[in-house]
């Protein structure tokens, strides 16, 4: 989008528009009143002094006899001209403090850089105030007064944004490649910090609009016989009983034309500044539900995913024909399986087929607007659709642990470590903060935390990535778990702890006969820890295999191509990586057929047209495939791209 | 660095929400090598050990945060000094009046010591000032502490009410607000407020003022127009003066929980199956506080310079009446010392701002050293 257009944008929003016109009344105003009505509000009428308003005189007369509305009107052009003087005194200052330090180099930059720091601590007002002392009351003294208490501000911000953007590469670049201070300033830096500051300039017209409104308020400002806005409400709150129009129509001009500018530069802000991506997921449909999951009413047969061992006794996990919808849009369509006491299941897939969202789901842990529903969900033996918030609160609070895939950001940075696991046993144990604490140390010192009674006492950001999630794992064994859901556990880590964290989970699985549901796009961790594979593709179950069978046994296309993508010793290094062609299916408008089939070099119009269901295959597997165990033609002879 | 990222972040918030995120979590993986090697390698026992990883930075912040008060304290001195100077003219015969004789300018001159070399003038400013001396006003005579000692206690009443009615406001509302209106629930309610609060926030001290005075005074008659008699006086002023400030400071809140509450570690709370409760005043306030701080810190600093319009619309017997008639009657020594003490006013909140911040987040204590 262009700069153009988006500020075009700004026009169409509501607030934008309603702005816009509003200063364009301003502005209109400013121009024409004192032309129009310039006679009649300098126009002295020694017989209506200081009367009230009435149809005559809108707003009563002052102590001149003067019509108040029409010299309120009159002042718009004053009242504007100066703020608008003022910010660009005090922007083309600001400007040159901001950039100054690029210009300078680190050493004397640094220097401006802590003026504008201390400058920036003291209110506008102040500064004002002080300035006003040095260049006299009256106009010409309030508009530098102003104009500089504004710069530091616009100082400190130029500089945080040229900031950001020196640092970028293709600043760097330039500077690499021999281009003067000068130049990356005016051609890379400013172009690229343009936007922002002139919507923040706009902001501070508004706002050394309302200042200068104070000045002359405070007498400091317009001296008579001229007179502004904020001059003719300091006149006018004197008579404030007798007349309060005279205080008030002022006061509301004031307001407005403040108004004006701010909801403009507010306005801009959001068209220019990036959106985000919350406000575009809505729907007004779910917007009262609670986000608890209700069973659906009757889904078609053939989107149907039945949990293969349903029917075992030692199934602790059983989930049927799950779904997560946002608004329109279902990434998770129709999943089921089961997890026996003890198994470990690993979930593969591509981002964005659903994965981490089945686990969230099965968590109970979707928020609005995502909005989850099942034929089937239980846990333990308890239906967790129909057991009272209470109780299962209670239940997954004690029996279900999740790790997160980011240590770095899963845990609160201001709490004690201790604290945050402390907190699952006085909640859900009934433990006092004592014996919480001890137990918390207890768990840290179980997952090989070293000087566990020491960590306890730390804050996060005082452990390192694999401690963290070794904490974090910690944290679900403060109860009795019977499953733990890792959602890309070790992804965020280094190998060499990735394999420590692993062999925990594993340790932790062995101890306590602890089911494990891990999610993750890498084939290798999968293998290592889990039994059984769920491969998903675009918010379904494509294939249900046992570990064993993964290298050899895969009989869906996808899972093959996820093997195949996977480079290992033998790779031919002197070969481009293979990649999957295509890009995985858009779970905004998933196809009719099987959403595999656009990729598939298996695919015909049967696949483009019906979507397989998932079918077990006797021997501990299903797969949902119209051309199971089908060999692939020439099976992706290397394709050009950039494999992952 | 002077200390920069409590402004950096203010002035990024300032203009857009990614650029604060961005600039958080940059700063929340710093850290880590930096611990990593200290902490983990101490084998000392635990007590000691305890003390000194908590003692150490604490220790460095305290001594940081002193010496930017004291350079923010020289500045302050410094310029107050130099306002004299940079007049344009002779400040005395300014403030006497073209009709004055020659030998009484002359004579004030000698008395305010504006006829010493500049050096000398600024060793006995500095002098007088750590002797509680503020200079004499030019108009009345009086010891410039002793009109500061008069007027003080009403605006620092003012101001620490409206401070305080401020935050307790803001804090509860805004965190309601975010709880109500997360994840797209009940837009009427979010335009509601955010249209209201940005208003509130446009609408300059003195209009509500006014506005305040019109309603309450004129037209219902509940409260005394203007005057420090009693409590129901205190009601406007403090009113007009923390009106602004707790809009934005609402808002401030409401936004930073509303990012606080995608943070994962809420999703961890959740995942603990904490009660909501809990969730959001263990674990989404406190976050959010800080960044609200962060942000809104300047603001209650601005309050102080706020009390000056205000006092001047209740006719409020505090300093900001008195600066405003100092600066008008050019009697600068008084103008000088009442600018010293919002100066020192607004440093000292600025200083409460940051210890407040260091206590509610311990990262921000070793953030920079």
């Amino acid at each position: 989008m262009t700069s153009r257009a988006r500020w075009a944008g700004v026009l169409r929003t509501p607030v934008g528009a309603a702005a816009a016109v509003l200063l364009g009344g301003v502005m209109l105003l400013a121009v024409l009143a004192p032309l129009l009505w310039g006679g009649r509000a300098d126009e002295v009428d020694t017989a209506h002094i200081l009367a009230p308003a009435s149809a005559e005189h809108w707003a009563g007369t002052d102590n001149l006899g003067r019509d108040i509305f029409f010299r309120v009107l009159v002042a718009t052009r004053t009242s504007v001209q100066l703020a608008l003087l003022a910010t660009a005194l005090g922007v083309a200052v600001g400007l040159l403090l901001g950039t100054l330090p690029l210009l300078l180099g680190p050493r004397l930059g640094r220097l401006v850089t802590a003026a504008v720091n201390i400058a920036v601590a003291f209110p506008g007002l102040l500064l004002a105030l002080s300035f006003a002392v040095i260049f006299g009351a009256g106009a010409s003294g309030a508009v530098p007064a102003i104009g500089l208490a504004i710069a530091p501000a616009f100082a400190r911000l130029t500089q945080t944004l040229a900031a950001t953007v020196a640092g970028r590469d293709f600043v760097a670049a330039a500077r690499i490649a021999g281009v003067g201070r000068v130049r990356v300033l005016l051609r890379h830096v400013l172009p690229n910090i343009a936007e922002p500051l002139l919507v923040n300039a706009t902001m501070a017209a508004g706002g050394s609009l309302l200042a200068f409104a104070g000045l002359s308020f405070l007498g400091l400002g317009v001296q008579a016989p001229d007179f502004d806005w904020g001059r003719l409400l300091g006149e006018g709150l004197n008579g404030i009983y007798l007349n309060p129009a005279a205080a008030l129509v002022p006061g509301v001009a004031v307001v407005l034309a403040g108004l004006a500018f701010n909801l403009v530069g507010e306005a801009a802000a959001k068209a220019v500044g990036p959106r985000t991506a919350t406000a575009t997921v809505r729907n007004r449909a779910t917007d009262s539900a609670p986000p608890t999951p209700t069973p659906p009413a009757a889904a078609p047969v053939w989107l149907q995913q039945t949990g293969q061992q349903a029917a075992q006794a030692d199934a602790l996990l059983v989930v049927e024909d799950l779904k997560v919808s946002f608004g329109t849009v279902t990434p998770v369509r129709g999943v089921g399986f089961t997890l026996r006491r003890g198994e470990a299941v690993g979930i593969v897939g591509e981002s964005g087929s659903g994965k981490s969202l089945t686990a969230l789901a099965v968590a109970q842990l979707i928020e609005q607007p995502g909005r989850v529903e099942a034929r089937r969900l239980e846990f333990g033996g308890d239906d967790l659709l129909r057991t009272p918030p209470r109780a299962r609160r209670r239940l997954l609070g004690t029996s279900l642990a999740m790790v997160f895939q980011d240590p770095m950001t899963s845990f609160n940075p201001v709490q004690r470590v201790g604290r945050q696991l402390a907190e699952v046993a006085e909640q859900h144990l009934g433990h006092r903060r004592g014996p919480a604490l001890a137990r918390a140390v207890d768990r840290l010192r179980a997952v090989r935390i070293p000087g566990a009674a020491r960590r306890a006492r730390q804050f996060p950001h005082e452990f390192s990535g694999g401690m963290r999630q070794r904490a974090m794992i910690g944290m679900g064994l403060m109860g009795e778990p019977e499953l733990i859901i890792a959602d890309e556990p070790t992804t965020a880590l280094d190998v060499t702890v990735q394999r420590q964290v692993l062999a925990l989970l594993a340790d932790v699985r062995a101890a306590d006969d602890v089911a494990v549901l891990l999610i993750s796009h890498d084939l290798g961790v999968v293998e290592q820890v889990c039994d059984r594979v769920l491969v998903m593709y675009a918010g379904r179950i494509v294939e249900d295999l046992p570990v064993e069978r993964l290298r050899d046994g895969a009989r869906h296309p996808y899972t093959r191509a996820l093997l195949g993508a996977v480079p290992d010793l033998s790779t031919d290094r002197d070969q481009p990586l293979v990649v999957i062609p295509g890009r995985p299916a858009d779970p905004a408008a998933p196809p009719p057929g099987c959403a595999f089939a656009p990729r598939c070099p298996l695919a015909d119009d049967h696949c483009a047209r019906v979507d397989p269901a998932l079918i077990e295959d006797g021997s501990g597997g299903r797969v949902a495939c119209w051309h199971a165990d089908r060999p692939e033609p020439a099976l992706y002879a290397a394709t050009e791209g950039e494999g992952r | 660095m002077v200390r920069a990222d409590r402004v950096d972040r203010v002035a990024l918030c300032g203009r857009t929400k990614t650029g604060c995120r961005a600039g958080g979590q940059d700063l929340i993986t710093e850290p880590d090598d930096v611990t990593e090697a200290m902490p983990v390698t101490s084998t000392t026992t635990s007590a000691p050990g305890f003390a000194s990883v908590l003692g150490n930075p604490w220790a460095r912040f305290a001594a940081r945060r002193l010496g930017r008060l004291l350079v923010s304290v020289w500045v302050l001195v410094t310029g107050a000094f130099l306002m004299i100077h940079l007049i344009p003219g002779d400040p005395v015969r300014a403030a006497l009046g073209n009709t004055a004789p020659v030998e009484l300018v002359e004579a004030r001159r000698e008395a305010l010591g504006l006829n010493d070399p500049l050096w000398q003038q600024y060793a006995d400013y500095l002098r007088h000032l750590v002797g509680g001396d503020f200079g004499t006003s030019m108009l009345s005579g009086m010891p410039v502490s002793q009109v500061i000692g008069d007027r003080l206690p009403a605006t620092a009443e003012l101001a620490v009410l409206a401070f305080a009615l401020a935050v307790l406001v803001s804090i509860p509302l805004g965190l309601a607000m975010a709880v109500l209106t997360r994840g797209g629930r009940r837009r009427p309610v979010e335009l509601a407020f955010t249209s209201g609060s940005v208003l509130l926030a446009v609408v300059p001290e003195f209009l509500v003022a006014v506005g305040l005075v019109y309603v309450f005074s004129v037209e219902l008659g509940w409260a005394p127009v203007a005057m420090r008699q009693g409590a129901a006086s205190y009601v406007l002023p403090v009113l007009a003066l923390a009106v602004g400030p707790a809009s934005i400071l609402a808002r401030i809140v409401r936004v930073e929980t509303l990012a606080v509450l995608q943070a994962e570690y809420i999703r961890t709370a959740r995942a603990k199956r904490l009660p909501d409760r809990r969730v959001y005043l263990r674990h989404a306030l406190p976050n959010a506080l800080t960044a609200t701080i962060t942000v809104g810190g300047l603001l209650l600093g601005g309050m102080v310079a706020g009390t000056v319009l205000a006092e001047n619309v209740f006719a409020w017997p505090g300093l900001g009446s008195t600066i405003v008639g100092s600066i008008l009657a050019k009697d600068y020594p008084v103008v000088q010392g009442v600018v010293l003490v919002y100066g020192l006013g607004v440093l000292l909140v600025n200083l409460v701002v940051d210890v407040a911040l260091a206590l509610l987040d311990p990262r921000s204590t070793i953030r920079e050293s």
